[in-house]
């Protein structure tokens, strides 16, 4: 008998089957992946978990028999029935709850299976790249990593380096002749030999001088001198910037219906898991607006009500606040999505772009302007509803190049794509997503 | 070996105490199974090796199918994010353990599992399974223990070979075909013993005689003109492919025209795979009846001679209802027989009969009841049986009557469903009969052969699915599982569906390859 301990074997055998069942079902997989993320708070909303599939995607189809035709049932737990009795059919025609039906009760037409968060995002945000022009400031970085560059003559124990000194020690006990071992111990059997037998007794005083010129010699040539011990050096290479903060900036004035608010949320969402995955570190700044704005928690953002006017110019203010405050550009990337339903107060549009196009654009790596609407919204044929005007005051920025990016969502199914639109992989040389 | 009598061993050591083990606890358990099972049950096993896993790694080990290694297949990722699902919502407990039928014999045991776990457990499949692999006819005659881990081994590395070679897509597309038709890759009939240890070498030689005696002369003769085919050349074509044949996988590894020769090796892998599981499928209530009556035995032994505790006998003793609990058909647990309940109930009831029969036994079972010792009868039923014959030869009426078992017929024909026997004197040998041909693979699986095909004509591939008691296929899963085939074979495929009575075609399938 043999006990053998395989909990240190590398576990994870069965990945490659999972990678290769994940790529197999993928489309079935995101669709399932992208309902269930419309469903999570902000902050959870990449946490992977639960999925299910349609099952007919993945089936592996055998030959069985169908229904109809005659089929015997032997069953156990008889409490009444007596030989010729007759059962009205269950309504499933499963014959008394015989051979059909899936064997573990998860029900027929859907698999279930659960995705780490790894994969979640990688279905969910596949083919999705951040802008070039975010690339800006990815490299300046304060927290340098370590590489390994070369030998050098000093350093700590850990990182001495035995081969190399060891080669060094080799090299320069050949060129100054160190004697080996072996030659010592050859001369002094020699010697023993001749001892012994007595015999010549002119070689003996040579041979003994040999010896003791042999072993001077090897104590003065040290096996390891310190000019042969190397070190393995390590030279500080900068890390980019591994940290993002997130801006949403939302119009919470009357006019904003729950419904809106909900649309902008999702767009948030995507924008929150987006971010997550290209920076270790991503925060969350929440300003609402109306005739003033105020930075607020996520709840308080979402869900109370404010009344009042509607000054863009507020938000933008309070944002180069709290960057000046606490986001320095040159640490920090800063992208930053404004959702509002287009209201503006007349005289305020001039106040807005100047401090768009002046203080935020600049520091930011991306700006986002949702303009959210009613669903059915979209106007009557014949009376074409006219552009907000907000979106009027942004597209005459967008128009001049300011680097920001607006689109209009009407409705909930819109969120994803107007995302992926903005987000899509550009072909090369392509200029920044625009609206 | 030799059998410890109760008296003198009340005395004996406990293996341990509390729910720790460490391996010198699973030698000291498996030493004093190994008395039990070798001595007093007289068994007769493989060497065993017993190897501690971790929760995942039994998740993996499930994955694909129970074996410790094998090819890679995106339907084994498929069914280990199912049961990892499952397990992760507390809906399904892990097996405690997993047993290959390999010489030696490898049981993997949880590392969750406690002492008493670890001793159930190594008393049901270090012994139990392993007797039973050792001895049944069905194993000894249709699989290869010796081998099998070396030729999974040889499978694994193949099938890399050729995804490196010809892409993972290409061997993708060729095993989901073979798979779909792995039911149909064994041989019921024996041919010839099996030896998976040389197929490494064979099916190098088979290639090495394919590219020696390639000729490129031979394909400039021309071909000759197809002759009117008459019946007697229609007869001789079939016995030359060695029609009917219904090992699907095997007729297509041999004849059909245009695979490669790795399709047609990765083809007979998972025929071969086919064939070690087939006698699985025929004896699970056999195998897992005589595991559990197998640690039923050891444990209540070492209980008695004082090696196991009160306590470590009542943890064992729960868990082993839980798995032999059959709930009633109108139970929402219900999902079927369970293998596990008959088993062992019918294992006991032998023995019952054997020791206090009733007279009524005595009219049933007049070669063995009564006859004091149960070992030497379940010994030679666990040799010589399968499920079907096993039910047929030795399931009581006393049995069936503690089941309350009845048979029920559903003729989709007729508006109700009829309760045809239950346990009583006019119904016992016909519930009997019933039960036992649900567990054969010939009733519960389609009988299909490939029955014709012109290799000088248009090569269409004809199949015949024999119906039984106007059974027919479930026509979606038919049709796909035949587009698997065609794209196998490359050219049409016709399934026929057809009353053996009388020979009328039912229904038909014709599918053509995929362009």
């Amino acid at each position: 008998m043999q006990i053998l301990d395989r909990r240190l074997n590398p576990s994870g055998r069965s990945l490659p089957n999972r990678q290769r069942f994940l790529r197999r079902a993928k489309a079935l997989v995101q669709d399932a992946v992208r309902d269930a993320s419309a469903k999570r708070g902000i902050r959870s909303a990449d946490a992977g978990g639960e999925v299910a599939i349609p099952l007919h995607g993945i089936r592996e189809p055998t030959f069985h028999h169908g229904d109809g035709g005659i089929r015997d049932h032997v069953l156990p737990g008889n409490k009444e029935y007596r030989a010729g009795d007759e059962i009205p059919r269950p309504p499933s025609g499963g014959g008394g709850g015989g051979s059909e039906g899936s064997p573990d009760g998860s029900g027929e037409d859907e698999f279930r299976f659960v995705l780490t968060r790894e994969e979640f995002l990688d279905l969910f945000l596949d083919d999705l790249e951040l802008p070039e022009m975010a690339k800006r400031r990815l490299v300046e970085g304060s927290d340098p990593a370590w590489h390994r560059a070369g030998y050098a003559v000093s350093g700590s124990p850990a990182n001495l380096s035995l081969s190399r000194t060891m080669r060094n020690s080799l090299s320069r006990r050949i060129a100054l002749r160190r004697p080996k071992p072996e030659e010592a111990e050859e001369l002094r059997e020699e010697i023993e030999r001749l001892e012994a037998d007595g015999d010549p007794e002119s070689r003996l005083p040579a041979l003994r001088a040999d010896l003791e010129r042999l072993l001077r010699r090897t104590q003065r040539i040290p096996y390891i001198d310190p000019v042969d011990v190397r070190y393995r050096r390590f030279e500080p290479v900068p890390r980019p910037v591994a940290q993002a903060v997130m801006f949403c900036l939302m119009d919470v004035s009357g006019s904003m219906t729950e419904d809106m608010k909900d649309l902008a949320k999702r767009f948030y969402v995507l924008l929150y898991l987006f971010l997550q995955r290209r920076y270790k570190h991503v925060e969350l700044v929440f300003i609402r607006h109306t005739h003033e704005a105020a930075e607020v928690d996520e709840e308080t953002f979402f869900h109370s009500r404010e009344t009042g006017g509607t000054l863009v110019s507020t938000a933008l203010e309070e944002m180069r606040r709290v960057v000046a405050d606490r986001y320095p550009p040159a640490d920090w990337n800063i992208y930053a999505a404004q959702a509002s339903d287009g209201d503006n107060a007349s005289g305020d549009s001039q106040r807005t772009a100047r401090l768009l196009t002046e203080v935020i654009l600049p520091a930011c790596q991306y700006y986002a302007y949702i303009e959210v609407g009613r669903d059915g919204e979209h106007g009557m044929p014949g009376f074409p509803r006219g552009p907000t005007d907000l979106w009027r005051t942004y597209e005459t920025l967008v128009a001049m190049g300011a680097p920001m990016a607006m689109k209009k969502v009407r409705h909930r199914r819109e969120i994803f794509p107007v995302f992926r639109e903005l987000f899509q992989k550009q072909p090369a040389g392509g200029e920044g997503a625009r609206a | 070996m030799s059998t410890t009598t109760i008296p003198a061993a009340k005395s004996r050591e406990p293996l341990y105490t509390g729910a720790e083990w460490d391996f010198s606890t699973l030698q000291r358990i498996n030493d004093a199974c190994e008395e039990v099972a070798l001595g007093e049950l007289g068994l007769t096993i493989y060497p065993n090796r017993i190897e501690v896993i971790s929760a995942e790694q039994m998740l993996d080990a499930y994955a694909s199918v129970g074996l410790p290694l094998f090819y890679r297949h995106w339907s084994f990722g498929k069914h280990f994010a199912h049961h990892e699902a499952l397990y992760r919502k507390g809906l399904r407990g892990l097996a405690y353990e997993i047993v290959i039928n390999s010489d030696p014999c490898v049981s993997y045991v949880m590392e969750e599992n406690t002492a008493t776990l670890q001793a159930l457990v190594i008393a049901h499949a270090a012994f139990g399974h392993n007797h039973f692999f050792r001895n049944n006819r069905l194993f000894l005659d249709w699989t290869d223990a010796k081998g099998i881990l070396d030729y999974l081994e040889f499978a694994k590395a193949y099938v890399q070979r050729a995804e490196e070679k010809y892409g993972e897509a290409a061997v993708e597309r060729l095993l989901d075909s073979a798979h779909a038709l792995m039911n149909y890759g064994v041989h019921r009939q024996r041919r010839r013993a099996i030896d998976l240890r040389s197929e490494e070498k064979r099916e190098r030689e088979r290639r090495e005689h394919d590219e020696r005696v390639y000729d490129v002369l031979w394909s400039t003769l021309p071909n000759k003109p197809a002759a009117a085919s008459s019946s007697t050349e229609e007869q001789k074509r079939r016995a030359l492919l060695q029609l009917p044949q219904e090992n699907i996988l095997y007729f297509l590894e041999k004849t059909a025209p245009r695979l490669q020769p790795w399709q047609r090796e990765i083809l007979r892998i998972v025929r071969n795979i086919a064939q070690y599981f087939h006698p699985q499928r025929q004896t699970k209530v056999m195998n897992e009846g005589c595991a559990t009556y197998v640690h039923h035995r050891i444990l209540n032994r070492l209980h008695e001679d004082g090696r196991i505790g009160d306590g470590a006998l009542l943890e064992a003793l729960h868990s082993h209802t839980s798995v032999v609990m059959q709930p009633d058909f109108d139970d929402p647990r219900y999902g079927g027989m369970n293998p596990y309940a008959l088993g062992f109930a019918m294992m006991e009831d032998i023995e019952r009969v054997c020791r206090a029969p009733t007279d009524e036994d005595r009219t049933w079972f007049p070669d063995f009841a009564g006859c004091g010792d149960p070992m030497p009868v379940l010994r030679d039923a666990w040799a010589e049986y399968r499920d079907e014959s096993f039910v047929l030869q030795f399931l009581s009426p006393r049995l069936m009557r503690k089941f309350r078992l009845f048979q029920v017929t559903d003729d989709a024909a007729e508006p109700v469903l009829r309760v045809d026997a239950v346990h009583d004197e006019h119904g016992y040998r016909n519930v009997r009969r019933a039960l036992a041909r649900t567990y054969d693979p010939a009733w519960t699986d389609p009988d299909i052969q490939v029955v014709d095909v012109d290799l000088g004509g248009d090569r269409k591939l004809v199949l015949e699915h024999r119906t039984d008691a106007g059974r027919l296929l479930q026509e979606g899963e038919a049709r796909q599982v035949l587009r698997h085939l065609a794209s196998l074979w490359g050219y049409d495929v016709l399934l026929r569906e057809v009353d053996p009575s009388n020979g009328a075609v039912l229904r038909e399938h014709a599918v053509s390859p995929p362009a």
